[in-house]
């Protein structure tokens, strides 16, 4: 019998779901750190999209988590870099939010 | 088949319990006001897609995604919130603008994610004939020693950057003052 967590349609979706919540959230949040979290959202998209495909459909079922632990730890530095550019920016600025950041905007 | 009738509504459960807090997790992160209450949906998000990735079979990225995302990223942010007071309220945008853009975006969203589920679930995908390997945590570590070596080294030295460069820029902000 087929079981609702073997059909890769879910996680598929799920992951469809989670990047259209990420860009929404990427769109409409005002300050920067909103805009990380966002970012994050889309990186789990990707995460669970290679997951789902990796265990249904790759002949090597290695190859998928590989991936995503590299993902992860790509999304550790961003965070980091990120949360350090946005303190130097709270620093100079007294403010987080991306419509005050328009020094270089013509 | 086994010993216990009512296991697969146990499981069934817990893979529901998994995927609607991975959803009320994204939609929390992507629409609340706060931003505090937007990383509290990440974490919960993360704890959804943890149980999702022990379902499919990798029990070792569940452990490592609560570990990486819940315990450091999410802390991490939880940190940069409490250096930089994101709350202040910003003047209220008129109405119509807020609805105008409000719905477009939702729109562009909305697209966005019918399309690829459309694809997703509409694609001619190939089960493999058989497996090479059996997806292990013995069978990772394997790869990682020998066919990913050079990536695994690689990431290394993309962690000791953004660890170096994070505290550059953070240091620079300081001494100009």
């Amino acid at each position: 019998m087929n079981h609702l967590h073997q059909q890769p349609a879910i996680y598929l979706v799920l992951a469809a779901f989670l990047l259209g919540a990420g860009l929404y959230g990427l769109i409409r949040r005002r300050t920067l750190i909103g805009m990380l979290i966002a970012g994050e959202l889309i990186f789990s998209a990707a995460s669970l999209n290679f997951m789902a495909v990796n265990r249904f459909f790759a002949p090597d079922p290695t190859v998928g988590q590989i991936f995503v632990l590299f993902i992860m730890g790509l999304a550790a530095a961003e965070v980091a870099i990120a949360l350090s550019i946005i303190i130097a920016v709270y620093r100079n600025y007294r403010s987080i939010h991306s419509t005050e950041m328009s020094e270089l905007k013509g | 088949m086994n010993a216990f009738p009512f296991a697969d509504y146990l499981v069934t459960a817990i893979f529901a319990l998994a995927v609607g807090l991975t959803l009320v997790g994204a939609l929390v992160a992507a629409l609340s006001t706060r931003i505090i209450r937007g990383v509290s949906g990440l974490m919960i998000c993360c704890v959804g897609l943890a149980g999702l990735f022990y379902f499919l079979n990798s029990p070792f990225l569940a452990l490592m995604e609560i570990l990486i995302y819940v315990g450091a990223v999410c802390v991490t942010i939880v940190f940069g919130v409490m250096l930089s007071e994101p709350d202040e309220p910003a003047e209220p945008e008129k109405p119509g603008r807020a609805l105008l853009w409000g719905g477009t975006a939702a729109a562009i969203c909305l697209a966005v994610f019918l399309g690829i589920a459309h694809l997703a679930v509409n694609a001619p995908w190939a089960t493999p004939a058989k497996l090479t390997t059996d997806g292990s945590v013995r069978a990772i570590g394997v790869s990682l020693l020998t066919t990913y070596s050079l990536p695994f080294e690689l990431i290394s030295v993309v962690l000791l950057v953004a660890i170096l460069g994070a505290l550059v820029i953070a240091r620079s902000g300081r001494t100009k003052e």
